[in-house]
């Protein structure tokens, strides 16, 4: 790890994660997430894109006590302490499912979709989840 | 595996971290600590409470470079440095005092 | 940008996704059971179409021959290439993104 120094050689690329689906049907957003944390250790330019039921992964008040499965909803929270804080969302996926950024569990920098296609066709990197 | 405290058996994973959150008590804590020859002292209490309520807020066990800087902010630059954590934690301040505050690995932690 | 797609437009939003998310010029090709969106008269020959207009799309042959699409009936302007078409692709644009 490269716990002080960063990347090897200095060498910083962009990389964004697009995150695209809900939080607990499948493991994707909690995948996404934990290689993002993991990633963080690398110094990179990182940024997290939630498109469409992506967007549900940042909804406020889940509460997965009785079922039993684990909430891992406050880790994003986390993420500005692992210098991970260009979030994003999509406009057109907020409003489709009726959320407002007040509804999200961090503040994100709302885009549209026009916004968001630039900001992907200037990475180095696209990883979707 | 499994680890015996006070005649009750609580189940591990293979490296010894607790596999239910609910079973931790400081008198499991102490007694993985004893396993690995570690006597907890008060600072190493600091670290491992710190652990369980950041746990407890962020449902993640922080990454070493996070928790250095997290335990700075809270308990002071003196104690917020990979020296002062090794000391207490020699075989890694996130892995061993996660183990012994009864959290999962870190993420990414190998 | 390489915009790669792989679920049928039919059972996920990716493609749509995919299409509203790339920029005019960049590229999007379809593989797996994403060729289903180049197949005759649907929804999303008609989505694929107006693409058309200012990106470039691109169907994995052998996906398609899989799958008994016939070749014949994917529109004009689609281009179906080969696996070779396909490394050439990768190598010609500066990043790639596969929707999932």
């Amino acid at each position: 790890m490269y716990e002080e120094d960063g990347a090897p050689g200095g060498i910083v690329k962009k990389i964004a994660y697009v995150n695209r689906r809900a939080p607990h049907g499948t493991i994707y957003a909690l995948e996404g997430l934990e290689v993002v944390l993991i990633g963080a250790a690398f110094d990179q330019d990182v940024s997290m894109i939630f498109v469409d039921d992506g967007v549900y992964d940042l909804k406020r008040g889940q509460d997965t006590g009785v079922s039993g499965i684990k909430n891992f909803s406050p880790a994003y929270r986390a993420l500005e302490m692992y210098d991970v804080e260009k979030l994003y969302a999509e406009s057109e996926s907020l409003q489709k499912r009726g959320l407002v950024v007040e509804d999200l569990i961090v503040p994100v920098e709302v885009l549209s979709s026009a916004e968001v296609a630039e900001l992907l066709a200037g990475q180095d990197i696209v990883l979707n989840f | 595996m499994t680890i015996e405290v006070g005649g009750k058996v609580f189940e591990t994973d293979e490296e010894g971290y607790l596999a239910n959150l609910s079973d931790w008590s400081e008198e499991v804590a102490t007694s993985m600590a004893g396993i690995d020859g570690c006597e907890l002292g008060d600072n190493h209490w600091e670290v491992i409470n710190f652990l369980r309520s950041y746990y407890e807020e962020y449902q993640i066990a922080p990454a070493v470079r996070v928790l250095t800087k997290a335990i700075g902010k809270k308990l002071g630059k003196d104690k917020g440095n990979s020296k002062y954590l090794y000391e207490l934690f020699p075989y890694g301040p996130a892995k061993q005092a996660c183990k012994y505050a009864g959290l999962p690995k870190p993420t990414g932690c190998v | 940008m390489l915009h790669i797609v792989n679920k049928s437009p039919f059972e996920k939003n990716s493609l749509e996704t995919a299409v509203r998310l790339s920029q005019p010029d960049s590229a999007i090709l379809l593989i797996e059971d994403a060729v289903y969106a180049a197949s005759g008269d649907t929804s999303a020959v008609t989505m694929l179409k107006d693409v058309l207009r200012d990106r470039q799309v691109f169907a994995l042959g052998p996906d398609l021959q899989a799958r008994g699409v016939d070749v014949e009936k994917v529109p004009d302007g689609i281009e179906i290439i080969d696996y070779e078409g396909f490394v050439d692709l990768v190598v010609a644009h500066e990043s790639t993104q596969s929707w999932l």
